[in-house]
């Protein structure tokens, strides 16, 4: 007879989903606040990056500075901005002169193709690699890869995007090189989509490939520890497959480990992709941020940084459902003590 | 006006040069779409309230100034104004307007365009107009194509005309009045009678804008369109140019260590004119709050201190020349080499350190300082490593601190939180429009690029006075000859190379640096081979 089924409402998921969304509204004010504060200490506003690029004079400085309401306090400013966001305003962009939410949601698909794709890549990539060479640990297959992923790790992914776009842009001819859609060409539907996949193609493996090796040497790392367990001995005394040894038991209980870097992972969906987006002049959130950074755009930045923080509050959420299908051990809904 | 053409600094791009000039005898092709690097995207696009190169760049091609700089005499080619004159007081204007030309709506292009963008946008709102249009009372419109502008005091006409290029854009004047200028969508949404429409912006992407089919200078423009792509690598500029996905990169976008290998491949030029009428400086910025700085012995010192051929070789690799005072050379109405310089000679900057009564310590140091190179260009930076290095050599201990453009403004132009800086003025064309501000004294602090320095003399606040206030070009030369040798003999800050640009292109595009702005002139001649 099967277990009775408990409903999801019902259920230690649903649970821990009540509890992370009402941790939400204090995780995102602790981050704003704290954003906030590191962007007050940053030297000169939004008015002296508008005039070091542009140029004005003193009554211009003054008069754009009432405009912008930076001739106010900040404690002002910051309770302005608060009492905004809870009618759902999220500001105006004082780089882009249009409404924050308006420039996030133009950037926000393209950040979630590159990252969600390089993401997909290099765990695929890293764990199927991590399997081979935490298999047979110390094999000729286990070092020529470990070697591979050290370098690899060891590579800054502005040159190794330089170099893939030198051989398959430049010389190859095989991929576009820069911007995410062939301009003026007005495609639409799956020719459009086929489009703008050719166009992340290289971005793709540039951030996956760096991702890749991390989970590479996390995967082989907890196979070689996994090796040592009492069950492995159990399962090989009892004479199993060692194809089988190697996936049902060794890489099952090495992945729990990827999977938590997944998760944190995410946290760096936004920042990490900062170079790629600017090797690559894709339009995503993270050459946003840094411009947002440049120009002083404090609302933008702010509307950027609770856009990243729901994000790495998802992510983590479902990497804990995640954990419950991979490993039973783990309870859904406990406290921790 | 005469101007002379850059020599060509660098032996290994020559050959191209020439070869983009044969070029230009060709017959212009009809059509194609000419992809360029841009790497930046302004929030205001538009030229009438924002008079900056960055602007200007994509901008220039579809809002047209009155008048545009030429190659040799008489140094301006009618664009908007067909002619003008001033009077013998110096306080009317009188502009000549080109009739039948039509807004990219439609709408006829008059003289109450003008008036509106002299008195609501160019006097009240642009950054340099503020200044430079205070004086402007009215603007006078006899007629739809005649303009006359009426100033409470004498405004040299030399001086109006060397602006135009630069601060009489003109947009519609029924799209903006009756509302906010600065929040108008049309300062994104150019709307203008330039060569090209503007068709999108796609930030982030690319600016996009298509052949104008009825330009008033017919057949021009060449080109169907301008795609501006938005690379902010310049790695990747190079590498786009490499892959035949951009055409062109202007203002030495391309970094200056990629030059060389990039003109020995085939089927690129590295074109090295076409920016003369925006020479840029090289300057070391001097607070002279700062007690040992105010002693003039001390500037002196530290100007002999700096190697300008050094400068030249190792930080433009060529591509700049040591700049004699704050007025380019190729200005020859108002430059004069009749002022004193400061040689490289380390021996003598000592010999002025000790008669300034600052002796190497027991460290070997005689005093310290700190020293911000300004974060616009790649070789302002540099010239804050070396600038260290060469004054380290004289017994000055500089500590680098590096900022960005915002935190850099503050420092230097708001605070005056700095004792030296690395600062990168711009020339357009007339010492009055945004060189004398560099030396004049009484400014309020906040004010970019200006003195902030800390210095005030009298007798050159009189000089820059009279000069913009002086009618007869050959008195206004001469005053502004004698504003140069004060400035040298006092030395506020040192000029030390001047810098115009460099643009890399496909050897198809044709029609290139035909002026001393062309990158941000209108591109109406410029065409690709079939």
């Amino acid at each position: 007879m099967s277990p009775p089924e408990r409903s999801f409402v019902r259920g230690p998921a649903w649970l821990l989903v009540r509890r992370r969304l009402a941790q939400a509204p204090l995780v995102l004010l602790f981050v704003l606040v704290g954003a906030f504060l590191l962007l007050e200490a940053a030297p000169g506003d939004a008015v002296d990056a508008y005039v070091a690029s542009l140029g004005g004079d003193a009554g211009f400085v003054r008069e754009l500075r009432e405009r912008w309401g930076l001739d106010r306090s900040a404690p002002t400013r910051f309770l302005l901005y608060l009492a905004g966001l809870a009618t759902g305003d999220l500001g105006w962009s004082v780089a882009f002169d249009r409404p924050v939410l308006a420039v996030i949601a133009e950037r926000l698909p393209v950040t979630l193709a590159l990252a969600g794709g390089a993401t997909l890549f290099a765990f695929a990539l890293g764990t199927g690699l991590g399997i081979l060479a935490g298999a047979r640990p110390q094999g000729p297959l286990d070092r020529i890869l470990s070697a591979a992923a050290l370098v690899l790790n060891a590579t800054p992914s502005f040159w190794l995007g330089l170099l893939l776009a030198l051989l398959f842009a430049v010389r190859l001819r095989w991929l576009p090189l820069a911007g995410i859609e062939t301009i003026g060409a007005g495609y639409s539907g799956l020719v459009r989509l086929l489009d703008l996949a050719r166009h992340l193609v290289l971005p793709v493996l540039t951030l996956g490939l760096v991702y890749a090796a991390l989970y590479l040497r996390l995967m082989r790392a907890g196979m070689v520890e996994a090796w040592r367990s009492d069950f492995v001995r159990a399962a090989r005394a009892k004479g199993i497959s060692r194809r089988r040894l190697v996936l049902r038991h060794v890489a099952r209980n090495a992945l729990l480990p990827v999977v938590t870097m997944l998760g944190l992972q995410s946290a760096t969906l936004v920042g990490g992709s900062v170079v790629v987006e600017s090797v690559f002049a894709v339009p995503g959130l993270g050459r946003l941020a840094a411009e947002a950074v440049t120009q002083r755009d404090f609302p933008l930045l702010l509307g950027i940084l609770i856009v990243s923080a729901l994000l790495v509050l998802l992510v983590n959420l479902l990497v804990d459902l995640l954990y419950a299908r991979i490993d039973p051990r783990v309870e859904l809904g406990a406290r921790t003590p | 006006m005469r101007l002379t053409r850059r020599c060509l600094l660098a032996s290994a791009t020559a050959p191209f040069l020439l070869r983009a000039g044969a070029a230009r005898s060709r017959t212009p092709h009809r059509g194609g779409v000419l992809v360029v690097a841009a790497d930046t995207e302004p929030r205001n696009l538009n030229p009438a309230l924002v008079a900056s190169n960055g602007v200007f760049y994509v901008a220039s091609k579809v809002i047209e100034p009155l008048a545009e700089m030429a190659y040799g005499e008489p140094g301006f080619t009618p664009r908007l104004a067909l002619g003008w004159q001033g009077s013998p007081d110096g306080k009317s204007f009188t502009l000549r307007l080109r009739e039948g030309v039509r807004f990219h709506d439609g709408r006829p292009f008059t003289s109450a365009d003008v008036a509106y963008c002299a008195l609501e946008l160019w006097k009240k709102h642009q950054n340099l107009g503020r200044v430079f249009f205070v004086d402007l009372e009215a603007v006078e419109t006899p007629d739809p194509h005649t303009a006359i502008l009426r100033f409470a005091a004498p405004m040299p006409a030399q001086l109006i005309e060397n602006a135009l290029p630069a601060l009489t854009a003109v947009v519609p004047r029924h799209l903006f009045e009756g509302t906010d200028p600065l929040a108008n969508p049309h300062n994104q949404k150019l709307v203008g009678t330039g060569p090209f429409r503007f068709v999108e912006h796609r930030p982030g992407q690319y600016y996009r804008l298509e052949r104008n089919p009825d330009y008033w200078d017919a057949p021009k423009p060449h080109l169907d369109g301008i795609v501006y792509r938005v690379l902010p690598d310049r790695g990747a500029i190079a590498a786009a140019l490499e892959a035949g996905e951009i055409q062109l990169a202007a203002f030495s976008a391309v970094p200056l260590a990629d030059m060389q290998r990039l003109a020995k491949l085939p089927g690129i030029a590295v074109i090295d004119r076409g920016y003369e009428g925006i020479t840029y400086l090289v300057t070391v910025e001097i607070n002279h709050r700062r007690k040992e700085l105010a002693d003039v012995r001390v500037r002196r010192a530290i100007a002999h201190a700096i190697d300008p051929s050094f400068v030249v070789e190792r930080i433009f690799l060529g591509h700049a020349k040591p700049a004699i005072g704050p007025i380019p050379r190729f200005d020859t109405r108002f430059h004069t080499a009749d002022q004193p310089t400061y040689p490289y000679d380390p021996k003598r900057a000592e010999a002025l350190l000790d008669e300034a009564g600052l002796p190497r310590g027991p460290n070997g140091v005689r005093f310290s300082v700190e020293l911000l190179p300004a974060p616009w260009f790649e070789q302002t930076r540099q010239m804050g490593d070396y600038l260290r290095q060469a004054l380290k050599a004289v017994g000055i201990e500089a500590k680098l601190v590096v900022k960005d453009p915002a935190g850099h403004q503050k420092a230097v132009y708001t605070d005056h939180a700095f004792d030296l800086a690395i600062g990168s003025p711009v020339y357009r064309n007339d010492p009055a429009i945004s060189t004398t501000i560099l030396y004049q004294g009484g400014l309020p602090p906040g004010v970019p690029f200006s003195n902030q320095y800390g210095w005030a003399d009298p007798a050159m606040d009189e000089l820059i006075a009279r000069a913009a206030r002086t009618v007869h070009p050959a008195e206004r030369a001469e005053l502004y000859r004698r504003f140069q040798r004060i400035a040298a003999e006092q030395l506020p800050l040192i000029p030390v190379v001047e810098f115009t640009f460099l643009t890399v292109a496909s050897t198809r595009v044709h029609g290139v640096a035909d002026n001393p702005r062309w990158a941000v002139s209108n591109w109406a001649e410029t065409w690709l081979d079939a």
